[in-house]
């Protein structure tokens, strides 16, 4: 069926409808009950219909080289060991190919071979999978596996990597370099600059579900129960690397454990499971450890950044330079978008963004909740702080001087076209009076409790808004059920919520009588959780399913016996290119720095936000305290450590991985300024799930600072990088 | 620890040479019988050990690998897979379920310690249809978001707050004598803070919590 583009009017025609009446409510979780009864099914979790073998993976212990021997001997013959696959007895896959794919697109899908051939790539690869009847046989036999390895020199250390490289583009297809006017003349006159370099660390994403599969094949077909945030990727991977056509793989994900871009593509652990099951004529399930993940499921890449700006003595920009260098992989590509919203954020005549890669014998970087904001925001917002500071201006009118404006018009600095809607200013003001941001001292230091330094500080927040391709199908059966139908997945974002509440305002139905079905590739297939597009995609397609639905039910007298169905779909539309389309917001922290020991405290954030229509406030506030929260984490305590010897990612668990716990989250308040950017799509929505932690670190960070006057550019702000320069 | 089913069979070398998983080897408890051969020819078995386990009042006899977890028997043989495997560390408390009245990491204990012991998992803690109130309170409070750690979370907030009542102090606990702790919002994220939640639903599992206790005092 012929896609549909959007139109404003179709925007406005809706809107001038009934109304929405569900959607904007606090509904309740739909999938709550069976989230808090332990009744959801993860992937490992799954009820097949033969007795499922287990797999167990062992992963290398060099980090770059290849197997000279591999003796699988005692594994083999050990008790209820069914298949020990090694690359010397995997059956055939298609080659993974170059480090680049012929299109940003493609990264997603391309074949992912394991246990391909004897080359050690990084530390942690699977080298084998054993299968046995039960888990503890599978992994006391992989202990027994005898390898011997030759060893080459692998680059593991960032600070030696001389040779740099500029990546054809960068993550998402944005261009590597752009300039504007004379950046290096601007700066250099400019009568206040700050030229900085700050560094970021490598992140994991940890989700609390580990990585895992199962495979069960009937004749050539496979069905792989996962978690994944995006199921066609899944599948069109699988299909690629084992060969087989796209339709004889169905992929079943209902519920995910988290995924923060780390469950985009599909990892070793489906691969191994489909391989093993094939082999097998059995289903076999695979999970990574916890300890697997760091090297397996994806991670952030390092990064060193030199933020300069040169402002004149009002505080008006005159330059704004963005230079990134981070790692990827030598035999993938990854470049973390890391100075493109740098290109929209603030007005400068003279600018430059640039993206250049160290290669690592690492595995791939992947896309980490809010891929180059997180990162870039980071050093560009604490550099803004910087700013400030040497002109003695207050951080919010810094950036209320910077906003990027011609004739009252908002225009994107870079594209020279309009904002689709740019609610920064107001963010910040409405922010900063509940925040009470007037009891901040602007001078460093200056406020004290006993032995603990109070600081405040705040951030700005950017994060390109989206929307993909997708599809969705409505049937609403004789006794009134509408069953709404699409493979898109809940990843904890309230998928499976909102769209009920968008097929209750358009059916006018009550929400009881809708049921959401997710998370099965024979369904319409959607864009998936990722680059927060999915309530925009699969809620503009379930809009246009039940829009087309409702139309077929105006000519009938009711439901026809065999009951009414109908198909919808978005795609990107015109505004798209129109437009800059973006959701913005304000971040404030309070800190405590003890005088004795350095530990900082985050006692309170506030955050307000300009993303468009609030689908549901519920759901909506815990994906952006959420997103807070992780800022809190990367300002003070993620960092995954590569050992420079092994080329390990050392502290690869969650007792020395630290994310925030309980205790270390204060008070957190949220505050969403009322918006309909009726550019985005027909709810006038934006995507909300990474914004939370766009700029939310430099929040802390910029705290930190005030509190204490000493400026860490090297994140995470931990201990010892501040107790050394604390006053006595 | 009885010793039958002397059926594995695995040689020394593979175990002090093989790769790093070897190391995962030794710390799980696997027994080594070295009596039983010459220099590199050990053999060690797996022991398995006829088990009844009373979980949510239900008991059932099971004839166990020794090694394994009291988590991995929830999920692979009894299908309570409620109980979820974050870490397999004791890092995260996604497995925590009650033995006895008391939250435990069900991956740090093995199965056929558990003979008589009362064990609740998620899936006993509603009475039929109806929900707990920590689990009522987790849907109104938005306590969580992907899930995967709620359980987990729930039998350890309902550990918790026994312990509390009980007047067992905490690191935040300002008068280690009193003979009634408040449940404080700092209180309860003290005693929260073995129950890792990525998703960071942190604030609102502090709400569900203290809403559900000021529940139960009413």
């Amino acid at each position: 069926m012929a896609e549909r583009n959007m139109t404003s009017n179709d925007q406005i025609a809706s809107k001038n409808g009934p109304g929405f009446q569900q959607i904007g409510q606090p509904l309740d979780r739909i999938d709550g009950r069976a989230k808090v009864t332990g009744a959801a099914r993860y992937g490992y979790e799954h009820i097949v219909s033969d007795k499922c073998a287990f797999g167990y993976i062992l992963g290398a212990s060099i980090g770059r080289g290849r197997i000279v021997a591999i003796d699988a001997q005692a594994a083999t013959k050990s008790p209820g060991v069914l298949l020990v696959m090694t690359h010397k007895n995997a059956p055939a896959q298609a080659r993974f190919g170059e480090p680049t794919t012929a299109t940003p697109r493609e990264v997603f899908t391309r074949p992912r071979p394991v246990l391909g051939d004897a080359h050690i790539r990084y530390f942690d690869q699977p080298i084998a999978l054993v299968v046995g009847e039960t888990f503890e046989a599978a992994r006391a036999a992989a202990g027994s596996i005898d390898v011997r390895y030759e060893r080459l020199q692998g680059d593991f250390e960032p600070e030696l990597c001389a040779a740099t490289y500029r990546p054809e583009r960068t993550n998402a297809g944005f261009a590597t370099d752009t300039s504007a006017g004379g950046f290096a003349k601007a700066f250099a006159q400019a009568p206040v600059k700050v030229d900085a370099t700050y560094t970021t660390a490598f992140e994991s994403h940890n989700p609390m579900e580990p990585h895992a599969a199962i495979a069960q094949w009937e004749g050539d077909r496979v069905t792989i129960y996962t978690g994944t945030q995006t199921l066609a990727n899944v599948r069109a991977c699988v299909a690629g690397t084992l060969q087989i056509p796209l339709d004889s793989v169905r992929v079943v994900s209902p519920f995910i454990g988290g995924g923060f871009g780390s469950k985009l593509i599909a990892h070793a652990d489906i691969m191994l499971a489909a391989l093993a099951a094939r082999v097998l004529q059995r289903p076999v399930k695979v999970a990574m450890t916890r300890q697997q993940m760091f090297a397996n499921a994806g991670h952030r890449p390092l990064s060193i950044q030199q933020v300069r700006l040169g402002a004149d003595r009002d505080g008006k920009l005159i330059a704004i330079g963005h230079e990134v260098c981070s790692s990827t992989a030598r035999f993938e590509e990854f470049t973390e978008q890391t100075g493109v919203f740098t290109r929209s954020l603030y007005a400068a005549d003279h600018r430059v963004t640039r993206h250049r890669l160290m290669r690592l014998d690492t595995n791939r970087g992947e896309w980490m909740r809010a891929p180059g904001e997180a990162p870039g925001m980071l050093a560009v917002e604490s550099a803004m702080d910087e700013l400030a500071h040497a002109l003695q201006l207050d951080p919010i009118e810094l950036r209320i001087r910077n906003e990027p404006n011609l004739d009252g018009t908002s225009l994107d600095p870079d594209r020279g076209i309009p904002f689709s809607s740019r609610n920064l200013i107001e963010c910040m003001r409405r922010g900063a009076r509940l925040f009470g941001w007037e009891r901040r001292s602007a001078r460093p230091g200056a406020i004290r409790e006993g032995r603990k330094l109070i600081g405040h500080g705040m951030a700005a927040a950017i994060r390109p808004n989206y929307i993909g391709p997708s599809r969705a199908r409505v049937v609403l059966e004789p006794r009134g059920t509408l069953r709404v139908q699409l493979d898109m997945t809940d990843i904890g974002t309230g998928t499976y919520t909102i769209l009920t509440q968008i097929a209750a305002d358009v059916m006018q139905m009550p929400p009881a009588s809708i049921k959401v079905e997710l998370g099965d590739s024979q369904l319409p297939t959607t864009a998936g959780s990722g680059g927060s597009w999915g309530a925009a995609s699969a809620g503009s397609a379930v809009h246009d399913a039940c829009t087309k639905l409702k139309r077929q039910l105006l000519d009938l007298p009711g439901i026809p016996p065999g009951g009414l169905q109908a198909e919808g779909s978005v795609t990107r539309s015109a505004e798209y290119d129109r437009y800059s389309q973006h959701a913005f917001g304000a971040h404030f922290a309070e800190v405590a720095v003890d005088l004795d020991t350095a530990e900082i405290r985050v006692r309170r954030m506030l955050g307000a936000f300009a993303a468009g229509r609030i689908l549901n406030p519920k759901t909506a506030r815990s994906q952006i305290v959420g997103g807070m929260i992780w800022g809190i984490g990367a300002a003070l305590m993620e960092q995954t450590l590569l050992d420079p010897l092994h080329g390990a990612f050392i502290n690869h668990d969650l007792a020395e991985y630290h994310i925030p716990v309980n205790a270390d989250v204060g008070q957190i308040d949220t505050v969403f300024i009322e918006e309909v950017d009726e550019r985005a799509n027909v709810f006038g929505s934006k995507g909300i799930g990474e914004l939370g932690i766009c700029g939310a670190g430099a929040a802390v960070a910029n705290a930190v600072f005030n509190a204490t006057g000493i400026r860490v550019r090297e994140f995470p702000i931990t201990l010892e990088k501040l107790l050394p320069f604390l006053p006595g | 620890m009885s010793e039958q089913d002397d059926n594995a069979l695995l040689t020394r070398r593979a175990l002090l040479e093989g790769s790093a998983a070897s190391a995962l080897l030794l710390t799980t408890g696997m027994p080594l019988r070295s009596e039983a051969a010459a220099a590199d020819e050990v053999s060690f078995a797996v022991h398995t050990n006829v088990v009844t386990l009373r979980i949510n009042a239900h008991d059932s006899t099971l004839n166990l690998d020794s090694r394994t977890t009291l988590l991995d028997v929830l999920r692979h043989q009894l299908g309570l897979t409620g109980v979820k495997k974050g870490c397999d560390h004791g890092q995260c408390g996604a497995c925590t379920v009650l033995v006895n009245g008391r939250r435990i990491n069900a991956c740090l204990t093995l199965a056929v310690m558990h003979e008589n012991d009362e064990i609740t998992t998620i899936e006993g803690l509603a009475s039929g249809e109806r929900l707990h109130p920590l689990q009522s309170a987790f849907i109104a409070h938005d306590g969580f978001q992907c899930g995967y750690c709620t359980p987990g979370q729930i039998c350890s907030a309902a550990g918790m707050l026994e312990e509390a009542r009980r007047g067992w102090p905490s690191h935040a606990t300002h008068n280690l004598c009193a003979a009634n702790i408040p449940l404080t919002d700092e209180e309860i994220r003290e005693r929260m803070s073995g129950n890792l939640c990525r998703c960071a639903a942190y604030p609102n599992i502090v709400k569900a919590i203290a809403a559900a206790a000021h529940e139960a005092r009413q």
